[in-house]
């Protein structure tokens, strides 16, 4: 530990905070508090780019953090803030399992996104690829935040969450994605969000909740 | 071992046990005065030990010689967890006997007589502290032992004064992983020590108390003997704490009198610390209610778990 330098310790905590917010959100009911981690997030994301840039000194990273800074830190969670209060929806339901449970599933997942990053991390070059497990496990996580909510708004932060731990995991092993790659994830990412908005809009006026149960059953069967 | 280690030996444990009783009345104190109200003096805790060893000894009828013998157990053991934890020096003779492991043992033998001394009496209170006892133990144990195996992860040993002089004796690096186990150990000793997310120490309402229920049978001297036993566990925990995450400042054998002069006052520096953090913290937290208590054991749990595999990925 002594050998590692100082900015690196630095990136490794955070990466440690990323790992721990994804844990946070998972547990988390209330869907005001679950957007505001998104963001925090975010903001650590953008930190860990930051620093990474001024690290290796690739001038295009700087640009994505400020992408960052702006989409995932103040934009998305602006415009999820806007559509909570317009749509009222402060709860989640109880999710589908109980929390302990899904901590202790987490955990698991957490183990085996550490043993599958293993061999990648040993052929990555980079200074950060030992996070490159972390990711992983950022991206996994958000993918059973996602299976485990009925919401559709919680879904919604689950799959953001999700982006951010593909852009960690770019970041930590190989320096980031091209810039071209980058801004077409930012674009696709806001206008998902937008058409999402949309939708949540009109799924609510069809079944006059945005419980993703209601899709489950045909209308036939009524 | 010469004779000076075994007289900072005695002195340690006189220290523990002297000290055990006023750190409870600081956090009491410092509890008070964040509610707004008149707090009672830091020696009130000594003088109720005080009014009880002065009482006669009342026992039920069918109290078994195990209900008289289980004060002096508990105490005793926790008598020998301070001679164990480095709180002052490392290579003390107590110190190097046993490990981590071993004083995870030691806490659960003490928890053991409690509860089999709870439930003898056979009143209804008893055994119902002494489940609930028993289910935050086994719930609190397995975090508190991966707590244990991380610091020992880092430091490559599970004794616990070789524990406190590696991470002392390191010049400043970030540990992730040791923050995460902080947090989880603060977690587990607020679960132990019966504070209040958990169980409230001032309550005596029959059906939310835990620690409480399991001492209502025991009057006078035995009475006396269990509370002390508490506040020492209270100080137990406070001691692995600081040996785990904060050892700075703690004496090594070639130091002699001053580093042991010095180490007794960062000793109280952190014990002020922790008294008036965990008076505030649970100042500002309600109680949960029992049936949560699993969540919150299982979040420490994976919080000591996440800075398990933090270290074995990071190194950090």
């Amino acid at each position: 530990m002594n050998g590692i330098p100082f900015d690196l310790q630095i990136l490794n905590v955070l990466a440690a905070l990323f790992l721990l917010l994804s844990f946070s959100m998972l547990a988390q009911r209330r869907i005001v508090t679950l957007v505001n981690l998104l963001a925090i997030q975010g903001l650590i994301l953008f930190i860990a780019t930051v620093l990474l840039a001024w690290r290796t000194g690739e001038t295009h990273l700087y640009l994505s953090a400020a992408l960052t800074l702006g989409l995932k830190v103040i934009g998305l969670p602006w415009l999820l803030h806007q559509l909570i209060r317009k749509l009222d929806v402060y709860w989640d339901t109880e999710p589908l399992i109980n929390p302990s449970a899904t901590m202790l599933i987490g955990l698991l997942i957490v183990i085996f996104a550490f043993g599958l990053a293993q061999p990648i991390s040993a052929l990555a070059s980079t200074a950060t690829r030992n996070t490159l497990g972390i990711a992983i496990a950022v991206i996994l996580l958000a993918f059973l935040t996602m299976i485990t909510r009925r919401k559709a708004m919680s879904q919604v932060v689950g799959f953001l969450s999700m982006e951010n731990g593909l852009f960690f995991g770019a970041m930590s092993a190989t320096y980031g994605m091209p810039m071209v790659v980058e801004l077409g994830v930012a674009l696709d990412v806001l206008v998902a969000m937008l058409v999402l908005g949309v939708f949540f809009f009109q799924i609510r006026e069809q079944f006059d909740s945005l419980d993703l149960r209601h899709f489950e059953t045909l209308k036939e069967d009524e | 071992m010469t004779l000076s280690a075994f007289a900072y030996q005695l002195l340690e444990i006189i220290l523990g046990v002297i000290t055990a009783p006023v750190l409870l009345g600081w956090v009491n104190q410092c509890r008070a005065w964040l509610q707004n109200r008149s707090a009672p003096s830091l020696w009130q805790p000594y003088r109720s030990l005080h009014k009880l060893f002065y009482k006669q000894a009342v026992l039920a009828e069918n109290a078994s010689p195990l209900f008289r013998v289980a004060p002096y157990v508990v105490f005793g053991t926790m008598v020998l967890v301070v001679a164990i934890v480095p709180s002052l020096e490392t290579r003390l003779p107590f110190t190097v006997a046993a490990d981590a492991i071993a004083l995870v043992g030691l806490l659960a033998t003490a928890r053991v007589f409690l509860s089999l001394a709870a439930m003898d009496i056979g009143a209804a209170f008893g055994t119902l502290g002494a489940r609930r006892e028993m289910m935050i133990g086994f719930l609190a144990e397995p975090a508190l032992l991966m707590v244990l195996f991380v610091a020992a992860m880092i430091s490559q040993t599970t004794s616990l004064p070789l524990i406190a002089e590696r991470l002392s004796s390191e010049s400043l690096a970030l540990y992730p992983s040791l923050a995460f186990t902080a947090v989880a150990f603060a977690m587990v000793l607020l679960a132990e020590n019966a504070r209040i997310p958990i169980d409230n120490p001032a309550t005596h309402l029959e059906l939310t108390m835990i620690h409480e229920a399991t001492l209502l049978e025991y009057s006078a001297r035995h009475l006396a003997l269990m509370e002390w036993a508490a506040s020492l566990k209270l100080y137990n925990y406070v001691c692995i704490g600081i040996t785990l995450f904060l050892p700075f400042g703690v004496a090594t054998q070639s130091q002699g009198t001053t580093g042991l002069a010095l180490a007794i006052v960062a000793l109280a520096l952190k014990l002020l610390v922790a008294g008036s953090s965990l008076a505030l913290f649970e100042t500002v937290s309600a109680k949960l209610r029992i049936f949560r208590a699993p969540e919150f054991l299982a979040t420490a749990f994976l919080l000591a778990v996440l800075g398990m595999l933090v270290h074995l990925l990071l190194g950090a």
